[in-house]
This record gives C-alpha cells, sequence and structure tokens, in this order.
C-alpha cells in the first residue's frame, strides 16, 4: 500500500485549521505514513466548477492529482467535496483516454502529465478500511461517552455506483469509527439528509440551504445528542455556523456542538481541545468539555 | 430557426444529448418526494426531468441552481436515471449560454485569483498561528508558481472569458 499525501483544500486549512491540526495529529500519533502536498489549490469544489466547466474542473483537479503522482502516494482527503471531484475526476482519467488526452493537452502547457497511477482516499474510509475500528479502539486513551449524531454527508458514499462504499440508506463503517471511541452514535430521522450546503446553493441561495439545514438540525435536536460529528469542512460549516445564521433569521436556537471527526478523534488520543481548534470559548463547546471532563473525574 | 448560443451550439440538441436518459421517465415522483431541497424551496426536480431536453426554457430556471447536488433522487430512482448527472449537463448548457448568477461569479473570481474558491483571511491566518501552525497552508497560498501554474491552466481551458459571458439576465432574471 502507498504512502499518503494531506489534500488540504479551501475550508480546512483557510476557515477550519482546527482540523487540519486534528488531522495531523491523529495521523501521527497512529503512525499512518501521511505528508503535505505542497502547492495544491482548490480541488475544484464539485457544486460551482463541476457545474460550470467540466474541462476547467478536470484540469485544475488533474494538478493537483498529478502533484501527488510525483511522490508516489495516494491523496488522502478531509472534505467530502474535494473527495468527490479528486475521485471522480482520478476515475475518469483512468477509464477515458479521451478525457485523459484531453486534460493531459492543458498540463503540458505547465510540463505536467497526469497518468492515473495513484488513489484517492477520504479519512473515513481509510481509516474503516486500512486501519479499522478495532486498531482504534486499542489506541484511545480517553473514552469519550457521548452520544453522537453522525453525519456522513452526500459526497463520501455517493453517487453509490462510483464510491463503491456501499448502499446510502443504512450504512455503518462512520458509526462504527465513532462507537470505536467508547461514544454511542445515536440513530435519528433525515440522518442520510443533507446539510444543504452543497452544489453552489449556500453560495448564491443562502437563506434556502438555511431550511435545509434547519429540518436537519430540528431532527438531531429531538434525538438529545451532545455533538454532531461529520465528515466534510462544508457540512460542518453548513451545521455549525448556520445555527449561528438561523439564530439570527428566525431566533430558533440549537446549541448543538459540531466536531469533524479527527477533532473528535484527536479527543480520544488524548489531545486538549485548544490544539484541535475546538474552540472553548463558545458556551455550548464549553460544555462538552466540561461533560467529558466530568467523565473523566469520574473514572478516577 | 433552432436557437443557438454564443458559439454557434444547437441549444436543444445539446440538451437532447444531456438528457438523454431522461426520457425513461415514467413520472413516478420518487425524486420529488427523496428530495432535500424540494420540500423547502421550488425546486420540483419531477418536473425539471419531465422538461429536460424538451425546452431551451429550462436553461434560465432558477431551479436548477436549488440542488444541493445530494444524489438522492438518482440513487432511488427505479428508472435508473443519472438525475443529479443530467442536471449538472444542463447547468454547464446554461453557464455556456452566460446565465450565471452572480455570487457564482464571485466565486469563480477567487479561483481565478488565488487559486481557492475560500481563499485565506487575515483572522485565519492569526488563528493558524495560534494552534500552532504556519501562517500559510501548504497550499497554491504558500507556492507562488503553483498559483501561477494554476492561473496558467485557466487560461488555457477559457474559464475566465467563460464566467464573464453575460447573456444579459441571470437565472433568476435579473439584469447583469
Amino acid at each position: 500500500m502507498k504512502g499518503l499525501s494531506l489534500f488540504l483544500g479551501c475550508l480546512v486549512p483557510n476557515r477550519y485549521p482546527g482540523i487540519e491540526m486534528a488531522t495531523k495529529l491523529c495521523l501521527a500519533k497512529l503512525d499512518i505514513d501521511c505528508i503535505d502536498l505542497p502547492g495544491a489549490s482548490c480541488c475544484p469544489a464539485p457544486g460551482v466548477f463541476r457545474s460550470f466547466d467540466r474541462t476547467t474542473w478536470m484540469t485544475l483537479a488533474s494538478r493537483n492529482i498529478v502533484l501527488s503522482e510525483k511522490m508516489e502516494r495516494d491523496v488522502l482527503t478531509i472534505c467530502n467535496g474535494c473527495f468527490s471531484t479528486l475521485e471522480d475526476v482520478n476515475r475518469i482519467i483512468k477509464n477515458d483516454e479521451i478525457a485523459k488526452a484531453e486534460v493531459n493537452a492543458h498540463l503540458q502547457k505547465v510540463d505536467k502529465e497526469i497518468k492515473g497511477k495513484i488513489d484517492v482516499r477520504h479519512i473515513i474510509e481509510y481509516l474503516y478500511e486500512e486501519y479499522g475500528p478495532e486498531k482504534i479502539r486499542s489506541s484511545v486513551e480517553r473514552q469519550l461517552k457521548l452520544r453522537v449524531a453522525v453525519h456522513y454527508g452526500c459526497h463520501l458514499i455517493k453517487p453509490t455506483r462510483d464510491r463503491g462504499l456501499g448502499g446510502f440508506e443504512r450504512p455503518t463503517f462512520f458509526d462504527e469509527l465513532v462507537t470505536a471511541i467508547g461514544a454511542t452514535s445515536v440513530e435519528y430521522p433525515d440522518k442520510a439528509a443533507c446539510c444543504g450546503a452543497g452544489g453552489g446553493v449556500r453560495s448564491a441561495l443562502k437563506e434556502s440551504s438555511l431550511k435545509m439545514t434547519e429540518a436537519k438540525l430540528s431532527r438531531i435536536k429531538e434525538s438529545e445528542v451532545d455533538c454532531i460529528v461529520n465528515s466534510c469542512p462544508f457540512c460542518h460549516m453548513q451545521l455549525d455556523s448556520g445555527q449561528n445564521e438561523i439564530k439570527e433569521m428566525k431566533g430558533t436556537e440549537f446549541d448543538i456542538p459540531v466536531l469533524h471527526y479527527t477533532q473528535l478523534l484527536g479527543l480520544a488520543l488524548g489531545f486538549p481541545p485548544e490544539m484541535l481548534g475546538i474552540d472553548t470559548d463558545i458556551e455550548k463547546n464549553n460544555k462538552l468539555m466540561e461533560l467529558l471532563d466530568s467523565q473523566t473525574q469520574n473514572e478516577k | 430557426m433552432e436557437e443557438k448560443d454564443a458559439d454557434g451550439n444547437r441549444l436543444l440538441e445539446n440538451l437532447r444529448d444531456a438528457s438523454a436518459g431522461a426520457f425513461k421517465c415514467i413520472q413516478c415522483g420518487i425524486c420529488s418526494s427523496s428530495c432535500p431541497s424540494g420540500r423547502h424551496t421550488n425546486l420540483n426536480i419531477r418536473k425539471l426531468v419531465k422538461i429536460a431536453g424538451r425546452t431551451t426554457e429550462i436553461l434560465s430556471n432558477e431551479e436548477l441552481w436549488m440542488c444541493t447536488t445530494c444524489y438522492n433522487c438518482q440513487e432511488r430512482c427505479p428508472r435508473n436515471i443519472d438525475i443529479v448527472d443530467v442536471l449538472l449537463k444542463i447547468r454547464a448548457i446554461s453557464v455556456h449560454k452566460g446565465i450565471i448568477l452572480p455570487e457564482h461569479r464571485e466565486v469563480c473570481q477567487m479561483l481565478i485569483e488565488k487559486g481557492h474558491a475560500v481563499p485565506i483571511n487575515d483572522a485565519n491566518k492569526e488563528k493558524r498561528i495560534e494552534i500552532g501552525l504556519e501562517e500559510l497552508p501548504e497550499t497554491v497560498h504558500k507556492y507562488e508558481e503553483g498559483l501561477e501554474e494554476v492561473k496558467k491552466l485557466i487560461n488555457s481551458c477559457g474559464f475566465e472569458e467563460l464566467i464573464q459571458k453575460k447573456e444579459g439576465t441571470d437565472a433568476r432574471g435579473a439584469k447583469t
């Protein structure tokens, strides 16, 4: 199996650097061979750019993949959008000689060529398939006895025809990674529903996107969870900042902490919240940390 | 005479090619009942599938942009129509005709200038340093030559010209 290069994308390094730090800390602690991918750009985002022009979308994605091909490493993504773009384009390049030639005609202008020799991975499916919940269970230093609403998001598993990670109606692999750290994955209605951000909807039609978010958050709230855990910084933004935006728009308060899986895993591996970018100045996050601290106290 | 776009493409023919699978539709409505957007917006994906490939009017329909591309409709379609893939192709035809929402133009402009749809800002530079990361990430933000490559490729693909195209109205019917 090849080593990995970490594809950052836009939202993680530029809006949620805590997720970048959490990812690096977790991978190092789990002894997974993953290094930086210098000079990568936006994936580019599937919602807007794939909708606009397939050639531009494929070409810029291919440049990112080439950077990792040169290092002979598979690409590791920590965002469902980046995974969607890079996994889709990588598969197209591997299976469609005409598309590959078209892309390479552009890449030639920057002295690059895509070969289609590596794979694109998402940290959730990678941890599940290559590392495994059992090994995670044995690496945990701090049991997190939390009630968690797992949000898979859309593009980690769909289209299922292309992703090959099983059906989308009742997937379990992400839940298994959550239960591996001592938490309970709580079933809730509309678990498979979209956060509302994708497809360029958040950027152009924010109010509509937030209506979907509000519906999702309402179902989660009814299920009385301690936090939401996601696999994508765009879902993360929509479910987290979305709570503030909904409060401003309609006055509805949800107060549900939102963590990327790498942040939850980071806590379980013993890292303090501030290293993982979990802002404890925010009251709901502070409460969550107090809950965890009281659990640790009780165990002593 | 058949309507053509600025590049002389036959719009209806392109739409028909893009929507080929949609003709299998039996209008059962499973797509609409699976659509998280349709519960809250005007998006009626069943109707869009019905008119896909049959009229150029679909190109200026704002509903095209209300889809979050969650793929629920496509996954559940009993006729195996690749609904989201069809919708994305129709979006692209619309964009190539110059119908682009202003917010999407801005996102594209970010990519063209910075190589990131969401570029770094001062607050997040500070946040990065606070948690022990470098001020700039290992992306084109830090590597100027990488950004130059991205710009060359964008130019090679004609992307900037594409997003500057203006038909006169956007998908909301507003003047551009």
